[in-house]
C-alpha cells in the first residue's frame, strides 16, 4: 500500500523551510483542513439542492430552474442569500432561547461528523481510531435539536414533527448501527481509512457491497430514514403536518435546516460510499495500472493524479447514490408512521441480527474472503 | 507548559464550569422540559471530560447511550405527557426540602472524604488511547465477563418488561365494575383478555 502524498507532512515540511519551528507549523496547518471541508460540504449540499430541483424537474417532465446562470446553477446562491436577507423573527409565545438554539443543535453535529469522511489514504481530517462510531453518535445527538424545535414553536403540528423524528431516529439507528457493524467485524477496525483499505486489493471485486448485500440495502434504507428522506420523511410531512417541526422557522434559522439536512444526505451517500463502494478506490487498482504500463508508483505526477482521482472517485459514488435518493423521494410514496415503525423494529432489526450473525459465522468459516 | 497542556487546562476548567451549572439547572429550575435539555448538556459535557482522559470510545458511547437515547427518552416522555398543571404549594415544605439538603450535604462530604482518604494508586503508565477498543473488548470477555453477561440479562429483563407494559389494554372504567373476590395484587390494570385458544376465528 503506497502512502500516497500527504499535505500535512509537505505543507509543515514546507512552513519549517521559511524558519518556522514544527510546532508552530503544525498549527498554522491545524485550521486549514476543517475551513476546506466546512467551505466544501457547503458547496455539496448546494449543488444536491440544485440537483434535487433539475432531476425532479425531469421526473415530472419539466424543465427546472433554467435562466439563473447556467442550467438554473445559480438558484441555490440565491436561495442562500434570499434567507440572509430575511427578517430574523420569532413567532408569537415562542421559547426564544430553545427556538434559536435547536437549529445548531441539527445543524453542527452533521458537520462534526464530516471530521473521519475519507478522500484518499491521507486526504481525512482526522483517522480517528472511533471514526465511524463516532458518526453513530454524533447522529443521535440531532433529535434533540429537532425535539426542541418541535417543543419551542407553540405550534401543534411542530410537536408532532419533533416527536415523530424523534421516535423514527431512535427506531432506525438500531438496525443502522448493526450493519455497520458487520462491516467493522470483516475490518477489524472502527477507522474509515482501514474500512477503505481492506476493499482494496482486487479493485470492484472486493468492495463490500459483494460481501455485504443485505447489510449494504439496510444500511441505505435506514440511512435515508435518519435524513428523513421521501419515503420516511414524515417528520416533515406537508401534506399532514405543514413543514413538521420546521413549520414556524425561517430566515437564518431555517437555512440552517435546510443545509443540515442536505449536509446529512451528503455524508450518508459518502459513507455508504466508504463503507461499501470502496470508498476512494477506482474500479481497477491504481497499483495494478501502475505495474501495467511500468511506472513508480512513487512517481510524483501519478502520485497527485492517484489523490485526484481518489476525491473524484469518492464523490462519483456519492453523488451516484444521491442521484439515487432524489429519484426514489419522487417516485415512491410516503408510508405511514405505523409501517414505518413496523419496517424499523420487525424488518430491519431481525434482518440486520441475522445478517450479523452470518458474517459472524462467514468471517470463521472463510477468513480469507472474510477478513479473519 | 506547551500549548497542548494549556489547551488541556482551559478546557478542562470550561467543561466543568459548565457541567456544574448544567447540573444546577438540572435540579433548580422549575419547568422540566428545560431541565431535561440541561441534562443533555451534562452528559456531553461529561463525554468531553472522558475525551480529555483519552478515552475516546467511552465519550462517544457516553454521547450515543446517555444523549441519543437516554436523554431523548425523557425528553419523548416529557413530551408526551406534558400536563400543564399548576403546582399547588405544600404547607410546611421547607422540611422536606431541609431534609433532602441535609441528606445531600451529608452524602457529598462522605463522598468527599473518601475520594479524599483513598491512597489512589495512579498508574504513571502511559495511557492506551487508541488501542483501548481492543483492551475493553478482551476484558469484555475474560475478567469482566459476568458483569458484561448480568447487565445483558437486566437489559434483556427491562425489554421484556417495557414490552409488557406496553401491549396491555388499559381500560380505566373497567376498573370501577371489576369484580371484588377478583385478586388483583399481581396483576396490572388492563381490560380483560380472552385466551387465544379460547377465541373463535
Amino acid at each position: 500500500m503506497s502512502p500516497g502524498i500527504d499535505l500535512q507532512a509537505s505543507f509543515i515540511e514546507l512552513l519549517e523551510g521559511f524558519g518556522l519551528t514544527p510546532g508552530v507549523a503544525k498549527i498554522v496547518w491545524m485550521p486549514l483542513p476543517m475551513v476546506v471541508i466546512v467551505g466544501a460540504v457547503t458547496v455539496l449540499a448546494l449543488v444536491s439542492t440544485w440537483l434535487e430541483r433539475k432531476i425532479s424537474a425531469a421526473a415530472q417532465q419539466r424543465i427546472g430552474p433554467e435562466y439563473m446562470g447556467p442550467f438554473g446553477m445559480l438558484v441555490p446562491v440565491a436561495d442562500v442569500l434570499k434567507l440572509l436577507f430575511k427578517e430574523n423573527m420569532y413567532p408569537a409565545k415562542t421559547d426564544p432561547l430553545l427556538f434559536a438554539v435547536a437549529p445548531l443543535l441539527v445543524f453542527i453535529p452533521v458537520f462534526l461528523s464530516f471530521l473521519i469522511v475519507p478522500f484518499g489514504q491521507n486526504l481525512v481530517i482526522t483517522n480517528l481510531n472511533i471514526g465511524i462510531f463516532l458518526w453513530v453518535s454524533l447522529s443521535s445527538i440531532a433529535p434533540i435539536g429537532l425535539l426542541m424545535a418541535g417543543y419551542s414553536s407553540n405550534n401543534k403540528y411542530s410537536l408532532l414533527g419533533g416527536l415523530r423524528a424523534a421516535a423514527q431516529s431512535i427506531s432506525y439507528e438500531i438496525p443502522l448501527a448493526l450493519s455497520i457493524l458487520a462491516v467493522v467485524m470483516m475490518s477489524n477496525s472502527l477507522s474509515t481509512i482501514d474500512i477503505v483499505n481492506q476493499q482494496a486489493d482486487y479493485g470492484i471485486l472486493s468492495w463490500n457491497v459483494w460481501r455485504q448485500p443485505v447489510g449494504f440495502v439496510i444500511f441505505w434504507i435506514a440511512a435515508l430514514a435518519e435524513c428523513e428522506r421521501l419515503p420516511f420523511d414524515l417528520p416533515e410531512a406537508e401534506e399532514e403536518l405543514v413543514a413538521g417541526y420546521q413549520t414556524e422557522y425561517s430566515a437564518v434559522k431555517f437555512m440552517l435546516f435546510y443545509a443540515g439536512s442536505y449536509a446529512n444526505l451528503v455524508l450518508s451517500a459518502l459513507l455508504v460510499a466508504v463503507l461499501y463502494l470502496g470508498g476512494w478506490e477506482f474500479p481497477i487498482p491504481v497499483s495494478m495500472i501502475a505495474n501495467w504500463i511500468g511506472v513508480s508508483e512513487s512517481t510524483p505526477w501519478l502520485q497527485v493524479i492517484t489523490g485526484t482521482l481518489g476525491i473524484v472517485m469518492t464523490l462519483f459514488k456519492a453523488y451516484l447514490l444521491l442521484f439515487l435518493a432524489i429519484l426514489l423521494r419522487w417516485t415512491v410514496p410516503r408510508v405511514r408512521i405505523d409501517q414505518l415503525l413496523d419496517l424499523g423494529w420487525k424488518f430491519l432489526l431481525p434482518v440486520s441480527l441475522v445478517n450479523l450473525l452470518l458474517t459472524a459465522g462467514l468471517k470463521l468459516a472463510f477468513p480469507v474472503a472474510f477478513g479473519g | 507548559m506547551n500549548l497542548a497542556e494549556g489547551v488541556q487546562l482551559v478546557s478542562f476548567l470550561v467543561l466543568a464550569a459548565m457541567m456544574i451549572g448544567a447540573a444546577l439547572g438540572v435540579v433548580l429550575l422549575s419547568n422540566i422540559v428545560y431541565s431535561a435539555f440541561l441534562l443533555g448538556l451534562v452528559f456531553v459535557c461529561i463525554a468531553g471530560m472522558y475525551i480529555l482522559l483519552n478515552a475516546g470510545f467511552v465519550a462517544a458511547a457516553q454521547v450515543l447511550i446517555y444523549v441519543g437515547a437516554v436523554n431523548v427518552l425523557i425528553l419523548f416522555g416529557i413530551m408526551l405527557v406534558n400536563k400543564r398543571q399548576d403546582f399547588t404549594p405544600v404547607k410546611n415544605a421547607w422540611l422536606g426540602k431541609a431534609a433532602t439538603a441535609a441528606v445531600c450535604v451529608g452524602l457529598f462530604a462522605l463522598l468527599s472524604t473518601m475520594i479524599l482518604a483513598t491512597p489512589w494508586a495512579i498508574s504513571g503508565a502511559m495511557p492506551i488511547g487508541d488501542e483501548a477498543i481492543v483492551e475493553i473488548g478482551k476484558h469484555f470477555f475474560s475478567d469482566y465477563l459476568l458483569p458484561f453477561e448480568l447487565a445483558s440479562v437486566l437489559l434483556l429483563m427491562a425489554l421484556i418488561g417495557a414490552i409488557v407494559l406496553a401491549r396491555r389494554d388499559f381500560l380505566p372504567d373497567e376498573l370501577l365494575d371489576r369484580l371484588p373476590e377478583q385478586s388483583d395484587a399481581l396483576t396490572l390494570p388492563e381490560r380483560p383478555r380472552e385466551l387465544i385458544s379460547g377465541s373463535k376465528k
